[in-house]
């Protein structure tokens, strides 16, 4: 992604707020290609869609240094990318390309990346928390001052082994931000079916510092896991963040049919009202930091990036198939 | 008394693994011992006292009870700069790690296309006799030998634990590494010299020439015994430990396989799908036209470890039922 170009004149926050728009807008065109190869048999495996959910991500990220670990999920294309992960190796590896970050072996799940400290996407939920908080207790150990993010959905709140990290992280004082996107369903199942008392609590019963934020506004997204961030990375424990958002799309691209566990007027109102891009297109706008034509151009040059990016992934080589046995061991 | 002083210095085993220990973390600070009653307790089973008092606390942690949990950080710092050496007191809590183990642990490697690697060490114990019943009991590393990504290591002697130990966490893979509770106190030369035992390579405890038995950990002292049993009856038996059961010395055991031409495996996980299944099919496969007769596998009974104790020494191999299995294999009647 190219940076954005800012205007003489543009305070630090606006330049943050037009970075944010525009790694957003990645993401979100990212997922829509996703789909778009999905449903055209183009792209093999699951798709999990990160589009709604773009702010938490971006918000997060922008706090972080890139040498900063992360670890994401199963709908983690949006962390990988706001981490700074590039397009062409993201779709290659969707595709099961060799140019792929995993060469292929990991596919939309399992993204991993040393140079932006993705420390991997996990397919089984809650089972990055471990990873996570073994990093911040190495950032700690080496004392090199990074920090670990754990991304993870409100349905890992029902993963025993996220309380026993968490128990730790705090009982060592390790440098982790547990950051739980609520985007209300635990696949097909809405979180208040399975999901007794307030979450906040339970974090702060470890006495770790919890904080809930509008996951659909990137800005606040990040002013709050600044604070976090910096918390953590002072060495006073770890940092839990909920973050309220929304799952725009289904489960995985093939959960089509969803009225049986949500409402479409639900969704129609989350779309219209609380689309984290239209919020931030609307700020940005109010504040005179971007007019139509930047926002245009913002556009047509990421869309641009996505299709030479798919371009690259369509026509890379697959793996051969003796690769299969190699990077079983190290 | 003799009458010359031999100066090869004896071990327990557990001093053993513990000098292991001591030494790879005098010579690599990123080296961590992590798990439950390690530090002051120095373990249930006192294998680590001392250890503590050397390196302090940050590098010989203790946990809550929490085995995913401290298994998984393991898991992460392993991945981002340290070497650690998780305690998992008994093998039978290898249930509560196993996401962290073959979900994690184990493929973040291939997952990643070789860019993340999981440098760490698992040590717990298996073997059954001890009146622990029946959730402490289990020899369950079968379960970890299923998984491509992890290594196993079963030592059975003071001088193979100490050697592999080095070996294990010198290795830039996870490692499951197996100590017999029973064999903590059994003595063996451990040499004062440093030296390292590569994973992958089995060893011919006993020389022989009418049976092999092939024998891992805890069944190696008991194939040893029945040998020596079978010594008195003209059976002559050559006993193979493969030490680590991935990697798996092939080569090793199918070439005293093809000696001898008759094999028993003997090993104290379940003899159902168990380990001893993968080492019989190895040796039919590699060895079959020299065979006398189908390679005889012996494991645990397929019951729960029960406590009563003339129960529970029913349930595992002995030096005598292994002795009656190689009789009858070698077509002696007694």
């Amino acid at each position: 992604m190219t940076t954005a170009p800012v205007q003489p004149g543009v305070s630090e926050d606006q330049a943050r707020a037009l970075r944010l728009y525009r790694k957003m807008l990645a993401i979100r065109l990212f997922e829509e290609r996703v789909n778009d190869l999905y449903t055209r048999a183009l792209m093999p495996g699951l798709a999990h869609l990160y589009i709604g959910e773009e702010a938490v991500a971006v918000g997060v990220c922008e706090a972080l240094h890139r040498d900063d670990y992360i670890t994401s999920t199963h709908r983690g294309h949006g962390h990988c990318l706001a981490k700074g992960a590039a397009l062409d190796r993201m779709f290659a590896e969707l595709l099961g390309k060799e140019a792929g970050y995993c060469k292929g072996k990991g596919g939309s799940m399992h993204i991993a990346d040393p140079d932006t400290g993705n420390l991997g996407a996990n397919a089984i939920v809650a089972g990055s928390a471990g990873i996570a908080t073994g990093a911040a207790f190495s950032a700690k150990r080496l004392g090199n001052g990074r920090v670990a993010a754990c991304f993870f959905g409100e349905g890992a709140l029902g993963q025993g082994v996220v309380y026993e990290v968490m128990n730790m992280a705090a009982v060592w004082k390790l440098p982790v931000i547990y950051v739980c996107e609520n985007n209300l369903y635990n696949e097909y199942t809405h979180m208040s079916e399975t999901t007794a008392g307030d979450p906040m609590v339970r974090a702060a019963g470890f006495g770790v510092h919890a904080e809930s934020v509008d996951g659909q506004d990137a800005r606040a997204v990040y002013s709050v896991t600044a604070k976090l961030v910096e918390h953590a990375r002072r060495g006073e424990g770890p940092v839990f963040l909920w973050a309220n958002t929304y799952r725009f799309a289904g489960h995985h691209v093939g959960d089509i049919s969803r009225e049986y566990y949500r409402a479409k007027q639900e969704e129609t109102l989350w779309k219209t009202e609380r689309d984290p891009l239209k919020i931030m297109t609307a700020w940005l706008t109010a504040n005179r930091v971007a007019d139509a034509t930047w926002l245009d151009r913002a556009h047509s040059e990421i869309q641009a990036e996505i299709e030479n990016a798919v371009q690259f992934a369509l026509a890379a080589p697959y793996p051969a198939p003796e690769k299969v046995v190699e990077d079983v061991y190290a | 008394m003799p009458e010359v002083a031999v100066a090869v210095r004896e071990l327990t085993l557990g001093e053993a693994v513990k000098e292991a220990l001591a030494e790879e973390m005098r010579r690599d600070p990123r080296v961590f011992i992590i798990g439950e009653d390690v530090a002051e307790a120095g373990t249930t089973f006192k294998v680590l006292t001392g250890l503590v008092q050397e390196f302090g606390p940050e590098r010989v942690l203790d946990t809550p009870i929490s085995e995913p949990g401290f298994t998984g950080i393991g898991v992460g710092a392993a991945m981002t700069g340290l070497r650690p050496v998780v305690d998992i007191m008994f093998g039978d809590f290898a249930g509560l790690i196993m996401d962290q183990m073959a979900n994690q642990a184990a493929k973040v490697h291939y997952m990643s296309g070789g860019r993340w690697k999981v440098p760490m060490v698992l040590r717990t114990t298996l073997g059954a006799t001890r009146r622990s019943a029946a959730q402490h009991s289990q020899s369950l590393h079968a379960w970890f030998c299923h998984i491509p990504g992890l290594k196993v290591v079963l030592p059975s002697t003071p001088y193979d634990a100490k050697g592999l130990l080095k070996s294990a966490i010198r290795d830039d893979n996870p490692v499951v590494f197996y100590e017999d509770k029973m064999m903590y106190k059994l003595k063996g030369p451990v040499p004062e010299e440093e030296y390292t035992i590569p994973l992958g390579i089995a060893e011919v405890k006993r020389m022989g020439e009418d049976l092999t038995i092939v024998a891992t950990s805890s069944m190696v002292q008991v194939a040893l015994g029945a040998a020596k049993l079978l010594e008195e009856y003209d059976v002559s038996a050559e006993v193979v430990d493969p030490r680590t059961l991935w990697p798996l010395d092939e080569e090793t055991l199918i070439e005293s396989a093809r000696k001898t031409s008759r094999v028993m495996v003997i090993d104290e996980g379940y003899e159902r799908y168990g380990a001893g299944a993968e080492l019989t099919t190895v040796i039919q496969a590699g060895a079959f036209y020299d065979l006398e007769a189908p390679v005889k596998r012996i494991g645990a009974m397929h019951v729960p470890i029960p406590f009563s104790p003339p129960l529970e020494d029913a349930t595992v191999p002995t030096e005598a039922s292994v002795f009656q299995a190689a009789m009858a294999l070698c077509g002696r009647k007694l």
